[in-house]
């Protein structure tokens, strides 16, 4: 008779550990990335506002959250990820992409795509979303590793942007944020030792079709029953196949919001207290299916070559993962990461900001907001590198760089047909050419702060800014161009993509 | 070889409704108050008028689209009517149409007239409107203000100015144009204004405060052109002739090629310079007597006094503050209240500037009447300072 129960360390029918054993050198994590969104909402100022109706809340009072700007979303921010973790790299190489997420602003429409487009990335990709689940990230890691024994290169980002009900412990805990790692063929700078998903419907929280918020049980019982049951049989098989002993981790990711949890999980699994990793709640929150990625980000910023860095994932059972960081970490270009995502920072002290980038307030947006946002999806998908790709046009003929790319070329000394070649504007830097502020034109965060940036290698556009504080802007600041969301349509659900500028 | 407009065509009559919040009327109602004056000015009969040109840009907010509209109104015999559209132009553009066709010889007397109603939104300033498909995807979320107010940017860091002079120098053209339209019973704003008062207002679009800001109102303007001869049949004397018509339109240079700084308009610099030449004068600053410039934001008249070579370059504020342009001045610019004043109705603008230079040219201005002027100068800027359509219009004594 079949009888439910974890799999024992010592039998578990199946797991990545017997693959792993014999996956080559060269294949393992070859870059990551980290995104955290600027604004850093206070939770004092949450607490205070809803300490009529929720006083309890002032107990988690501390610290702020990350959160996303009224333009961002779990695309957007899987987007800017990527774009860190790719610096330097060709794109051409990358096989397959997968976007993970809990909150993937299309539920059909592949949203990978869109990440795809964004980056430019070659067509001839195998892409897809994962979601369902807070470790739908991890398990897409175990997925990449297993193209990467087959030759596929692949770019997993993760983004999440998570909404929580006004006065609701999630809204203390969430954050919004993104990672990104590329698995593959090369010079990696963490090998994956083992790998070990137990698979347990144990359902701590929840969120039904067409639900925005998700709904969770009693934290004692996810605590004794969820975290110590289920987490332990995962690390203590994943260390097995790897022959590794708990004392030998030097990193330990686990994101978890209750509290006092991680550190006792250590200690019952043999793991060192000093490897348990700051799972970044006093700076950002729990970024959600995005948050191991993130923390495995942070850890591989501090990592020296030789150490273990042990991931868990916990959610509907337990992923573990297990990296040894190689030399190579050493030679990896500086990025953004974790650390400079978290040095660019704006506190955030209005929760009526927040409570309406949420759509959780009815805001009296005024008449200028009613235009229809519809968009032609021919028009979109005939100029979609242009678009969501920030691609214009470099002239074959005379070297001008110009966007968008048009039949004619633009230098009035040239004007040659058809000249151009496809010129990504992208990852260009530019500078603050002309600027305003405007109170007049509908913004969802006002004022809408809008000009000319000209690029350093050349050419140039009226672009909206996002990021910006009032008063530093002026001509000449150096800027650096941002994947946004341009347009939501309300009446139809659609979310519209583009570029802006953003001080660099 | 071409020999250009100059004195080909002349003003026969002309008509202008007043520009307001008109509540209680529909546009139809604006067109038939304008043309009236203009026929009866013109001292013709409806139905001498052979063609007419149809200036409206927004007209899904009022009288839709085609040239029916017009001849819907004015029940004119089954003439040809051509409805046009070219952004803040609109009105200039319905002239350069009925002169043309008069040059042409193709008609005796043509009508140009235009027309906005533009206080049916139901909130304030210009109407959103659509940029059409592929722009609307790329473009930034620009309003009218906030475009022009990145003149000022521009114009800052090049010429090395001080946010508080330029204010200053804003704040007095506003202030000024208040002065005149206090003066001129069809514009729509007609109180006097401090210069304190346009530094205090609420901002627009940074630096652009409320004062620095054109109304917007609902009007109709009208214009009857004919040649010479057929004017001096009917009787007219002291006739005012089409000097100059020019148009510039952006080819993308400035958006998207390296070159523009952004302080300036290089349409109307290209415009003026072709309209000077037209017209045959040599010294604008000497020769035009006054200006009708698109004053639709302070910032906009400002550096438009340089593009059109009368200030030199970075030295406006100066001219502006020493009251060069002032009614009083050398040269006066928007001696009828500007669209200041007037308000904005799109399509009515540019033939609205165009009835001043008339009455002034004709000594009927009133109390607003300058000293026997020689040539008006009126100009448009439709669009953004980085892609517009500009034109020029110069218009003086016959044979001047």
């Amino acid at each position: 008779m079949f009888k439910p129960g974890l799999s024992k360390s010592s039998g578990a029918p199946f797991h990545h550990g017997i693959l792993i054993r014999t996956m080559a050198k060269d294949i393992g994590l070859l870059s990551f990335g980290a995104y955290i969104p600027r604004a850093r909402l206070q939770r004092k100022v949450i607490a205070d506002a809803n300490a009529w109706f929720a006083p309890a809340l002032k107990g988690l009072a501390r610290g702020e959250r990350a959160m996303a700007n009224w333009d961002e979303d779990a695309v957007t921010m899987a987007v800017e990820a990527a774009r860190d973790c790719l610096g330097g790299i060709e794109r051409a190489s990358v096989g397959a992409l997968t976007l993970a997420s809990t909150t993937h602003p299309f539920d059909d429409r592949q949203n990978a795509a869109i990440v795809a487009t964004a980056l430019n990335l070659n067509p001839a990709l195998r892409s897809m979303d994962v979601g369902g689940s807070l470790r739908a990230a991890t398990s897409a890691l175990g997925a990449a590793f297993d193209a990467a024994v087959g030759g596929t290169m692949t770019l997993l980002a993760a983004g999440e942007h998570r909404l929580a009900k006004a006065a609701s412990t999630q809204e203390m805990q969430y954050g919004d944020g993104a990672a990104a790692l590329l698995v593959g063929r090369g010079q990696p700078v963490a090998r994956l030792l083992a790998a070990h998903t137990e698979t347990v419907d144990f359902v701590h929280q929840f969120r039904g079709r067409d639900r925005a918020h998700d709904y969770a049980w009693e934290e004692r019982w996810i605590r004794d029953e969820g975290y110590m049951k289920i987490v332990p049989a995962a690390v203590a098989a994943a260390l097995k196949a790897a022959g590794v002993e708990p004392g030998a981790v030097d990193h330990f990711c686990m994101p978890c919001t209750l509290a006092r949890v991680t550190p006792a999980l250590a200690k019952r699994m043999g793991i060192a207290d000093t490897a348990v990793r700051d799972n970044l709640a006093a700076v950002c929150g729990d970024t959600g299916a995005a948050h191991p990625l993130v923390m495995l980000a942070a850890a591989l910023e501090d990592a020296k070559p030789g150490q273990r860095i042990l991931v868990a994932a916990f959610g509907e059972g337990c992923d573990a993962l297990l990296f040894e960081v190689t030399d190579a970490i050493k030679g990896l270009a500086a990025r953004r990461g974790v650390k400079g995502s978290l040095a660019r920072r704006k506190e955030e002290t209005q929760y009526q900001r927040f409570l309406a980038f949420n759509d959780h307030i009815n805001l009296e947006r005024g008449m200028r907001a009613e235009t229809d946002k519809g968009t032609p999806l021919t028009v979109l998908y005939r100029n979609r590198d242009m678009i969501e790709g920030l691609v214009g046009g470099r002239c074959q003929k005379c070297g001008t760089f110009q966007y968008p790319r048009a039949r004619y070329c633009v230098n009035p000394e040239c004007n040659a047909l058809d000249s151009q070649d496809p010129q990504p504007f992208s990852d260009l830097s530019g500078k603050v050419m002309t600027y305003t502020a405007d109170v007049l034109t509908y913004c969802p965060d006002p004022p809408a702060y809008y000009g000319m940036i000209q690029f350093d290698q050349g050419g140039r556009m009226m672009a909206d800014f996002a990021d910006i504080d009032g008063g530093k802007l002026e001509v000449g600041l150096p800027m650096r161009m941002m994947f946004r969301i341009k347009e939501v349509d309300p009446s139809r659900g659609f979310v519209r993509y583009f570029w802006k500028a953003a001080p660099a | 070889m071409a020999t250009g407009i100059k004195d080909k065509v002349v003003i026969l009559g002309m008509g202008c409704s007043k520009f307001g919040e008109h509540w209680d009327k529909n546009a139809e109602h604006l067109m038939v108050d304008a043309f009236e004056e203009a026929v009866k000015d013109a001292g013709i009969q409806r139905n001498q008028i052979e063609a007419a040109w149809f200036g409206t840009a927004i007209e899904e907010q009022h009288v839709g689209k085609s040239g029916v509209p017009l001849d819907m109104t004015l029940r004119l015999p089954y003439i040809p009517v051509t409805r046009v559209e070219n952004y803040c132009a609109t009105g200039t553009e319905a002239f350069r149409g009925a002169v043309y066709a008069v040059a042409s010889g193709a008609v005796d007397i043509a009508l140009a007239l235009g027309v906005e109603k533009l206080k049916d939104t139901g909130y304030g300033g210009l109407p959103q409107r659509g940029r059409g498909a592929l722009q609307s995807m790329t473009w930034a979320n620009i309003s009218a203000p906030g475009s022009f107010a990145q003149l000022a940017a521009a114009y800052r860091a090049k010429h090395h100015v001080n946010k508080e002079d330029l204010k200053r120098a804003m704040a007095h053209i506003s202030v000024k144009s208040h002065d005149n339209g206090a003066k001129n019973p069809k514009a729509h704003l007609r109180n006097r204004i401090t210069e304190e008062t346009v530094l205090n207002a609420p901002m627009i679009a940074e630096p652009l405060g409320l004062y620095d800001c054109c109304g917007v109102s609902d009007g109709s303007a009208a214009a009857i052109v004919t040649t010479p001869d057929i004017a001096r049949g009917l009787g007219k004397k002291d006739l005012v002739g089409v000097k100059a018509l020019q148009l510039a339109v952006s080819n993308g240079q400035e958006v998207q090629f390296d070159q523009w700084d952004g302080s300036y308009f290089a349409t109307t610099r290209a415009a003026a310079a072709r309209a000077y030449k037209e017209a045959g004068i040599g010294d604008p600053r000497k020769q035009v007597s006054m200006f009708e410039v698109h004053d639709c934001f302070s910032v906009t008249e400002l550096v438009t006094m340089e593009d059109l070579g009368i200030s030199a370059e970075g030295r406006a504020i100066n001219d502006v503050l020493d009251g060069f342009y002032d009614a009083g001045g050398k040269v006066p610019c928007q001696i009828d209240g500007g669209l200041k004043c007037f308000g904005h109705p799109i399509g009515a603008s540019g033939l609205r500037m165009l009835y001043e230079m008339y009455l002034q040219l004709t000594g009927r201005a009133g109390e607003r009447q300058r000293s026997s002027p020689v040539f008006g100068m009126t100009h448009n800027l439709g669009g953004f300072p980085s892609q517009n359509v500009s034109s020029v219009t110069i218009v003086g004594a016959y044979g001047a």
